[in-house]
């Protein structure tokens, strides 16, 4: 079975949003006739735009790891957490199946991202024919599991609100928390600004 | 009111371009259940829609009534030597607003409230008129926001995130779960129906009504 045409082969392209079949416009000001947003063969200045999120969002990710997220306080003592100690505790205390989720929402996730999106945006700025079925999916990858990681967040939430017992006992938010979101939401706009279908375009092979 | 159609594109109605790789295809009917896949990236071109617009609004309108729900109810409730403390989604919203972490009060708010509930009530708007097979006013800005809002919905993570910090608040405290938890658990099931389905099918089964 030979691989079918690609659109802009047959002077086609399909906006981004609403998927309508239009005829291939290179003209930057172009809009959707169906749903008016702005037409673009590829995300613009996806390399670029998904270089820098990455890279800031790599930046965040050390304050993010190495500040404290949370302070448990009670009247004989107070326990700042990072999130590595924070799941070491889960560990110990409560329950090592959460303590796993919560390891792979955290640490696998944004380390999985940071790898997969440099190996993406580099093998595409090489123009590398290898493997792109595979790349193609670690990219999907990547969109599906990239808003997971705001799992930590939501518990250092819902803890702050809980546990309000005046002096006896208290947990609130501390920076590392707000690091770790920015990460979060930095890395989902990496992926987002990254084009998929530069892993098929200009490949030096064939 | 006589039916008008933009002319020029129909040659273009039965093709299918992947979003992932650029690849064409035409177009192909699929029955329940069946996945249309890009054979050149191996992504999802095109899922057979098995609920009806009908099916979606009446799925709309419980989510919305879930939402609801979720909202005003307590998720869960902490006790302490006689005393006990509880909250909600919003009050997890203010306390880290109070404590210093503003930015993350507001991502809170928007990741959970505000995007989810936006795209629950443009969903509505849109299928209320996509049902007399009509494009509802703003149609082509409501089904561009539902879009770019999709990514930016994190019930599920928050389902789990509750989960997490019950057993995490477990060891200290009793821990009583309240509808809240429900109503978000019942949610994500929901959300994850409609996530099945890609809501830009409704541009085919709805005609732009012009007078």
């Amino acid at each position: 079975m030979s691989a079918p045409p690609r659109a802009r082969e047959l002077g086609m392209m399909s906006c981004h949003i609403c998927r309508l079949v239009t005829a291939y416009s290179d003209d930057p000001h172009a809009h959707c006739p169906r749903c008016h947003s702005a037409l673009h063969v590829r995300k613009q200045g996806s390399i670029a735009r998904s270089w820098a999120l990455l890279l800031a969002a790599a930046m965040f990710y050390i304050p993010a790891n190495v500040f404290p997220i949370m302070r448990t306080q009670s009247l004989s003592s107070k326990d700042d957490n990072t999130i590595l100690s924070g799941i070491f505790e889960l560990w110990r205390a409560g329950s090592p199946g959460l303590a796993v989720i919560v390891f792979t929402a955290s640490i696998v996730v944004p380390m999985l991202k940071f790898i997969i999106m440099t190996i993406l945006l580099v093998s595409v700025q090489r123009s590398s024919g290898l493997v792109s079925k595979q790349r193609a999916r670690l990219y999907r990858f990547v969109e599906l599991i990239g808003y997971w990681s705001m799992l930590d967040v939501f518990v250092v939430a819902i803890l702050s609100a809980l546990v309000h017992f005046q002096i006896l006992s208290r947990v609130e938010p501390l920076p590392g928390v707000v690091y770790f979101g920015v990460v979060v939401v930095l890395t989902m706009l990496s992926a987002m600004s990254f084009d998929p279908r530069l892993i098929w375009d200009n490949r030096k092979s064939q | 009111m006589a039916l008008k159609r933009r002319d020029g594109m129909h040659h273009a109605q039965n093709l299918i371009i992947c979003e992932h790789c650029d690849s064409v295809y035409q177009k192909r009917k699929l029955s329940r259940g069946q996945v249309a896949d890009c054979t050149v990236c191996g992504a999802v071109l095109e899922r057979h829609q098995w609920i009806g617009v009908d099916g979606q609004f009446a799925l709309i309108i419980a989510a919305l009534i879930v939402f609801v729900i979720a909202n005003v109810s307590p998720i869960v409730t902490l006790k302490l030597s006689g005393m006990a403390e509880t909250t909600t989604l919003w009050g997890a919203v203010i306390a880290m607003w109070n404590d210093g972490a503003q930015l993350v009060a507001a991502l809170t708010a928007l990741t959970l409230f505000f995007f989810p509930l936006s795209q629950l009530v443009i969903f509505c708007w849109v299928l209320w008129f996509a049902r007399e097979g009509r494009r509802a006013p703003g149609f082509a800005q409501a089904m561009t926001a539902l879009v770019r809002v999709k990514p930016w919905s994190m019930i599920e993570v928050f389902m789990l995130g509750t989960l997490v910090a019950v057993v995490k608040a477990h060891t200290y405290f009793d821990v009583v779960p309240g509808p809240g938890i429900w109503a978000f658990g019942f949610l994500t099931v929901l959300i994850t129906v409609f996530s099945s389905h890609d809501t830009r099918h409704l541009w085919d089964v709805t005609k732009d009504a012009k007078a």
